[in-house]
Order: C-alpha cells, then sequence, then structure tokens
C-alpha cells in the first residue's frame, strides 16, 4: 500500500515537473479546440452542434500523446526493472501509473472544458455535461490507453503503431461521450443512459486495462 | 494424436503435407456445391437475382469474427499453456481473417449501392466491421514491429485477447441499435426467418468458405515455420566467420 501511495506521489511529481509541465496537456487540448474553428468555419450555430464531439476528440488526442511516455521513459532509466522486481503486484503497479497520468493529465482536462466551451459557442448545460461525461471517460481513455503504452515498450519505433493499436479500444468511449453530451442537450434519449454505459465503459477498463498492461510488460520485456 | 504431439513442428509439417491435398480438395467440392446452389437459387421478390450477393458477402462476414476467435484461443495457447505452435497459428492467422473482412466491406458495400443507394453508412455493424479491420491491420504491424517473432508473440497474444472484446459487439449492434443493416436473420431466437431455398445455399457456402480458411491456414502456419527455420539459419550464416577467398 505504501509502495503503491509512493509510486502515485513520484508519477504525479514527475508529471507535474517534466516535458512541459502539468499544463502541456491542457495545452495540447486548448490547440486542438482552437484549429477546429478554422477548418470548421467561424459558423456559431455550426460550432454550437459541433461542440461536444470536438472537445472530447481534443481530450481523447490529449490523453493518447500524453500516455505513450507512461513506461518508456521508465524503461529507459530503470525503474520499470525496480517496478517489475518489487513485491508489488505488476497489475496494481500498473493502476497506480494509470491513476496517476489521469489525476496529472485527465482531470486538468476537464477542468479546462468550461473554458473551451465558451470558445465554442456553448451554453452553461452543455458545457457542464460535456464535463460531466468527460469525467466519467478520460479515466477509461487512460486504462485502455495503458494497455497500448505497455506494448510501446516491446516495440523500438512506438509512436504511431500505439495510436493505431489504441483507437479501435477507445472509440466505444467516445460514441457513449458524445451520445450523453448530446442526449443532455437535445437529443430524445435520456442522459442516464449512455452515461451509465460510459460509466461501465471506465469501470471495466479499470480492471482489463492493469491486468493486459503487466501481461504486455511481463512477456515483452526479456 | 494429441496436441502436445503437435508441438513438434517437424511432426507437425509432415501432419501438415499428408492432410493438405484432402482439405484443398474437399474446400473445392464444398464450395461449388455451394456456388451452383447459389446461382440456381430463385430471385428475391424485392432484390431480384442480387440477392446472391449474400451467398458470397455473408459467410466473409462470418469468417472474419470466426477467425479472431480462431486467434484468440491461440492467444490463449501462448500465453497460458506455452503451446510452441500456438503464435505460429496466430501470425498466420491474422492476414486470412484481414482479407476475409476485406471482402465482406467491399461485397456489403457493391451490394449496398443497389440496394440502399449508398456505398457506405456509418451505421453499427458497417463501423464495428471497419474496426475489426483496423484491428486486424494493427495486429499483422505488430507481428512486423519486433524482430523477434516469441517475443512479438506475446505482445501479439495479449492485443488478440483485449480486441476480442469487440467481436460480440458485432454481433449484438444490430440488435441494439436499430439501423439500416438488417436484423439478424439466421442465428436468433425462434429460429431462422430465412426461407429454405436461400438458407441452404447459405449454410453450403459458410461450410465451403470455412474449408477454405482451415486450407489457408494450415498451409500458412507451414509457410511460417519454413519461415523461421530460414531465419535461424540465416543467422547462423551470418555468425559463421569468413573463409579466406
Amino acid at each position: 500500500m505504501i509502495a503503491l501511495a509512493a509510486l502515485i506521489r513520484r508519477d504525479i511529481r514527475v508529471a507535474l515537473r517534466v516535458g512541459g509541465g502539468a499544463l502541456i496537456g491542457v495545452l495540447f487540448f486548448l490547440t486542438v479546440v482552437v484549429l477546429m474553428p478554422f477548418a470548421v468555419g467561424p459558423d456559431l450555430a455550426l460550432l454550437k452542434k459541433l461542440g461536444p464531439a470536438i472537445l472530447w476528440l481534443g481530450a481523447l488526442l490529449a490523453s493518447l500523446l500524453t500516455l505513450d511516455r507512461l513506461f518508456v521513459a521508465d524503461h529507459e532509466d530503470g525503474s520499470l526493472d525496480v517496478i517489475l522486481t518489487s513485491r508489488t503486484p505488476l497489475e496494481l503497479a500498473c493502476a497506480a501509473k494509470a491513476l496517476a497520468h489521469w489525476l496529472a493529465t485527465g482531470l486538468p482536462l476537464v477542468v479546462a472544458t468550461p473554458v473551451l466551451g465558451l470558445l465554442l459557442n456553448l451554453d452553461g448545460a452543455a458545457t457542464g455535461a460535456v464535463a460531466l461525461t468527460l469525467l466519467a471517460g478520460t479515466p477509461a481513455l487512460t486504462f485502455t490507453g495503458m494497455i497500448g503504452a505497455a506494448l510501446a515498450v516491446t516495440l523500438r519505433r512506438g509512436g504511431l503503431l500505439l495510436a493505431v493499436l489504441v483507437l479501435p479500444l477507445s472509440i466505444p468511449v467516445l460514441i457513449f461521450g458524445v451520445a450523453a453530451s448530446q442526449a443532455a442537450i437535445a437529443g430524445p434519449l435520456p442522459f442516464g443512459t449512455p452515461f451509465s454505459i460510459l460509466c461501465a465503459l471506465s469501470l471495466a477498463s479499470l480492471v482489463i486495462g492493469p491486468f493486459a498492461a503487466a501481461a504486455s510488460l511481463r512477456h515483452g520485456l526479456d | 494424436m494429441t496436441l502436445t504431439d503437435l508441438a513438434n513442428p517437424s511432426r507437425f509439417l509432415a501432419l501438415a503435407g499428408r492432410i493438405l491435398p484432402w482439405l484443398i480438395a474437399a474446400t473445392v467440392l464444398v464450395l461449388a456445391i455451394g456456388l451452383y446452389q447459389s446461382a440456381t437459387a430463385p430471385d428475391d421478390y424485392q432484390q431480384g437475382a442480387t440477392v446472391k450477393i449474400m451467398f458470397i458477402h455473408v459467410p466473409n462476414a462470418w469468417l472474419s469474427m470466426f477467425v479472431w476467435g480462431v486467434m484468440s484461443v491461440a492467444a490463449l495457447g501462448t500465453l497460458v499453456w506455452r503451446h510452441p505452435l500456438a503464435d505460429v497459428a496466430q501470425k498466420a492467422a491474422a492476414p486470412i481473417g484481414a482479407a476475409f473482412t476485406f471482402l465482406a466491406l467491399v461485397t456489403g458495400s457493391l451490394w449496398g449501392r443497389p440496394m440502399w443507394g449508398t456505398y457506405w453508412e456509418w451505421d453499427a455493424r458497417l463501423t464495428s466491421v471497419l474496426i475489426l479491420f483496423l484491428m486486424y491491420l494493427g495486429l499483422m504491424a505488430l507481428w512486423r514491429a519486433v524482430d523477434d517473432p516469441s517475443r512479438a508473440a506475446r505482445a501479439a497474444a495479449v492485443l488478440t485477447l483485449v480486441g476480442a472484446i469487440n467481436i460480440p459487439i458485432i454481433k449484438f449492434s444490430v440488435d441494439w441499435w436499430n439501423t439500416l443493416h438488417q436484423p439478424a436473420s439466421v442465428f436468433r431466437m425462434g429460429g431462422s426467418t430465412l426461407d429454405r431455398a436461400f438458407l441452404i445455399p447459405l449454410l453450403v457456402m459458410a461450410v465451403g468458405f470455412t474449408l477454405l480458411f482451415l486450407t489457408l491456414h494450415i498451409a500458412a502456419m507451414r509457410n511460417e515455420i519454413l519461415r523461421r527455420r530460414v531465419r535461424t539459419l540465416q543467422m547462423l550464416q551470418a555468425g559463421k566467420p569468413r573463409t579466406s577467398a
């Protein structure tokens, strides 16, 4: 337990200090959201319609691009070997690392959502709905992305292949996240239906992600 | 001959050499019967003769999911039972499954144009089969990204098992979302709603395609074992000191 807490604290500290600091994920999120009106056109009504989708895509890409260093950085300086040979179960260590990553990267994205919602002409209720679905969905993105990050340790050129492997697993989360947001804003569907499926996806990934990541690390690293 | 006997690659090669001619003959025979029955099946009252694309499209779609199931069993064989040929089975099946998925998408698209008026539609089943195709391609890329085949095997095995979750989603997606693609009519509660004249050729074609997969799979496994032997020989050759000319 103490070892896990120490691991979480270390990971959060490293994420906050290294590589541009905590806000680099938020900065990327902001960049993606700002790019959209250049591509789509400044029509405010259209941006309002696309708002939840743009926010979700930005969050997905920001999570994905910060994830590939999750295990590779530790592998390069040798701390991954220490984690592998320690007494804590590898599954719990992976879960702890993913939790730290979510706290340092995913949670700031959720906090940044109201500001970005203003840029996309979303009203208060819509922004609140998107923020809530992001809060429920970003753990799923982090924990399923961790599987790809663990696989990336065995590859020499991780990068794009990691994204290709992880994206099909993130698609259900994206679908239900946007569906829940749209349901809260306009749709005939009640908000609860897609939202509970989104929560279920997050809970399932909390279990499946660490086991799959631990298996990849164990088998791929000899 | 048990599965553990087959763990010896040489014995597997010998067995494959003996079985393959019979499998090829059986595949050709069943596919020929199926194609004849498909050609002589009556026209649909609504779709006319175009309904016969179904006899190719549906078996491809069934097999694309079946192959991922075979790969999942092979992945369990690699990770849990450490069967030596399990990773060969897995690697050999991936391109075949990708081909079946691609054919399912293309034949479905060609069928959709006259029937629905569009080559493509982002409904639940088409989308999830497209994602399955992407996963096959990602898996094939993963196999080629790592030099050592046995390390690649274990990474690919984990990815295969995680991807196996997508298969039930495809099967039931048409029930969960009421969309353009026709709902399940063969494997459903209460029996098939397909008329006997269409069901029989369809099932015969399905059996024929399964035999085709078995034939291709065993031939591909044989190729993969030989490929690994060539690689080992090349590495041994590269390690030998050069004699002066």
